[in-house]
């Protein structure tokens, strides 16, 4: 093929760079205001591009005890005890559908694919919620997004990919079907296991509707609910919310936008895990099929 | 994520198809119910757990529709409250305002969508395709990625910070006397604006099955055709494209089965300083309605005939796909 040309080379470089700068420059932008004072940020007319005489004023406000940082631990242990419970249950599911033939093979799995097809809409599955008693507790934000059936038709797919004689040369000396399970089958499955494992976690992080809806006392709030609040709606934080001294008080931009950061901040965390995985484990099915 | 997870959906089905006559499935037929019991008992245990949840959450409730029929009064429950036939889909057949008007929001986010949206990953994925270093394509690829895995929350958050009257660039433009640029806020523009934080968000991943699909592509043939003499343009419009087709409207027919949701975090976040007449759409009909609102029945009402039109609208669209001579998302056997 034919070298491109110069200026065609140059018009993808500059679409590119826009792209990638209309990506970065509010993150960058965030953090910046995040670590500003509040004398930076009148010089600066209230935003920073880039952070100048940086304090951490605004995170020792949001950590002091107040709303936030109870929400960060209403969010850290949901996404926590979620991940793991889902990612049991989808192995576990995922593994139980994995050879054909077994017994109840097809209707199961006509019923994962059919809660794919079919959902039950908003009104019923919030009665539902509400029949069970789980309205306002934590667990409302839990089992209703327990198994989510595409991450079970992925793990799936990875464990069908096993190579098949491995299983039969284990079961041929005896091992029984749970033995092979733990010591053959998840051992192999890491990959596939992380990167499930952190949707699952970024799901749980990121949940709002399911908060909005079910979580009434704002002591319970999850981290998304105080986003929408103090930053989407704008609602001031002051020191009843923020359990420090009004002496103490940094600009309410730098709290918000240290709040939008910390929200922010678990995500760009394994961010790094997800992309260097997601591609080989998630495409698994997509791309081989 | 949905895209992506779309395209597993329809191959992992074709795998588990084909996955049942492959050397690893067990035998049906020559066991017992018993015999087959004792060997598969522990796959069934596990199963279990997963299976009523998918049961719990995701199948009983779709009995819950039945008070769509019903005057449900939250006190009653379902076998006490009165059964009113049809009266509830009233309000979607008779007319009323309010629904019109969250109706006509959601198809005109709908069309906006699939004019606006759908394209971008395709054009990036091109873009990205002819880039001839793998170190550029990947960091490129990083970053356009990220925003998909923020909540609708954050993205909303951090629009307001950008563009919002406080926001950073009207700050930016009031210093330097060039007025304000006004987009957060405002009912005339809010669709445009909710479009464009839906490519902002995941135009990026997107990108990713049309890479795939671009990447298992015949190489020979773009070498045959550039010997032929065709220019980069030439090769994408008759190599690339084409190649692509089947994906296209694949993801076209599944987009059209969710045409009738369009993006209800995002707009029930957004859906205050808007107003209802501009924000409205059936899914934030539906809660405001009905959770907010009470009237459990009409909810449930329009909630159920928007999955009915769903599913009826995959349906309808796969046979036009097979009309066409395309497989579509299911083909009959």
């Amino acid at each position: 093929m034919e070298k491109p040309s110069l200026l065609t080379t140059a018009a993808k470089a500059v679409v590119l760079l826009i792209c990638c700068l209309l990506v970065l420059i509010p993150f960058l932008a965030v953090i910046s205001t995040s670590l500003a004072s509040q004398q930076a940020l009148n010089e600066a007319g209230g935003f920073l591009l880039l952070p100048k005489d940086p304090s951490l004023d605004a995170y020792r406000a949001i950590f002091a005890g107040g709303v936030v940082t109870r929400a960060t631990l209403v969010s850290v242990g949901v996404t926590v005890v979620g991940t793991f419970l889902s990612l049991a249950c989808t192995a576990a599911l995922a593994y139980g559908l994995s050879r054909p033939g077994s017994l109840l093979h097809r209707p199961m799995i006509f019923l994962l694919l059919g809660s794919l097809l079919f959902s039950p809409g908003l009104i019923p599955t919030y009665l539902m919620v509400k029949q069970l008693g789980l309205l306002d507790s934590y667990w409302s934000l839990i089992l209703p997004v327990l198994v989510n059936g595409f991450n079970v038709i992925v793990m799936r797919a990875f464990f069908m990919e096993l190579p098949e004689e491995l299983l039969e040369s284990a079961r041929l000396d005896g091992a029984s079907e749970l033995r092979i399970l733990l010591q053959i089958v998840l051992p192999l499955s890491k990959a596939v296991m992380a990167v499930i494992g952190l949707f699952y976690a970024v799901a749980y992080w990121n949940a709002f509707f399911n908060a909005l809806l079910y979580m009434s006392t704002p002591e319970k709030w999850p981290m998304s609910l105080v986003l929408r609040t103090y930053v989407v709606n704008q609602s001031p934080l002051g020191t009843d919310q923020l359990a420090i001294g009004a002496e103490a008080l940094p600009p309410q931009q730098s709290i918000q936008m240290a709040i939008l950061v910390v929200s922010i901040v678990p995500i760009l965390l394994v961010y790094p895990f997800l992309q260097r995985h997601f591609a080989k484990g998630v495409l698994i099915g997509a791309v081989k099929g | 994520m949905a895209q992506t997870n779309q395209g597993l959906l329809t191959r992992s089905r074709g795998k588990a198809d084909g996955g049942s006559r492959r050397a690893g499935g067990r035998p049906r037929s020559n066991s017992t119910l018993g015999s087959r019991f004792r060997r598969d008992w522990l796959l069934l245990f596990l199963a279990i757990p997963g299976v009523l949840i998918l049961l719990t959450f995701r199948y009983v409730p779709l009995l819950g529709n039945v008070i769509a029929f019903q005057d449900y009064q939250p006190f009653l429950g379902f076998s006490e409250s009165e059964w009113v036939g049809f009266t509830n889909f009233a309000v979607i057949f008779s007319g009323d305002p309010a629904f019109i008007t969250a109706l006509i929001n959601t198809l005109i986010i709908t069309v906006l969508q699939v004019v606006f949206v759908f394209p971008v990953p395709i054009a990036l994925a091109l873009l990205l395709n002819s880039l001839l270093s793998d170190r550029i394509k990947r960091t490129v690829q990083s970053i356009l990625y990220l925003p998909h895995f923020l909540s609708w929350v954050i993205v909303v958050a951090l629009f307001q910070e950008m563009l919002g009257n406080a926001g950073m660039l009207n700050t930016f433009l009031r210093e330097s006397d060039l007025g304000v640029f006004q987009i957060i806020g405002v009912p005339e523009v809010f669709k445009v604006l909710i479009t464009s934080q839906v490519i902002w968000k995941d135009a990026g991943w997107g990108t990713i099955i049309f890479l795939a699909a671009i990447s298992r592509v015949d190489q020979n043939l773009y070498e045959a055709a550039a010997v032929d003499g065709a220019g980069g343009w030439r090769r994408i419009w008759h190599i690339t494209l084409p190649a692509l087709k089947s994906l296209i409207i694949l993801l076209l027919i599944l987009r059209l089965g969710n045409a009738l949701d369009v993006g209800f975090e995002q707009i029930i976040l957004q859906q205050g300083p808007v107003g209802k007449d501009a924000s409205e759409v059936l899914d934030t009909y539906v809660y405001n309605n009905g959770i907010v609102g009470g009237n459990w029945g009409i909810s449930a009402a329009v909630g159920l005939v928007k999955g009915v039109v769903g599913v009826a609208l995959v349906v309808g669209a796969n046979k036009v796909a097979h009309i066409f001579g395309e497989p579509g998302v299911y083909t009959k056997r």
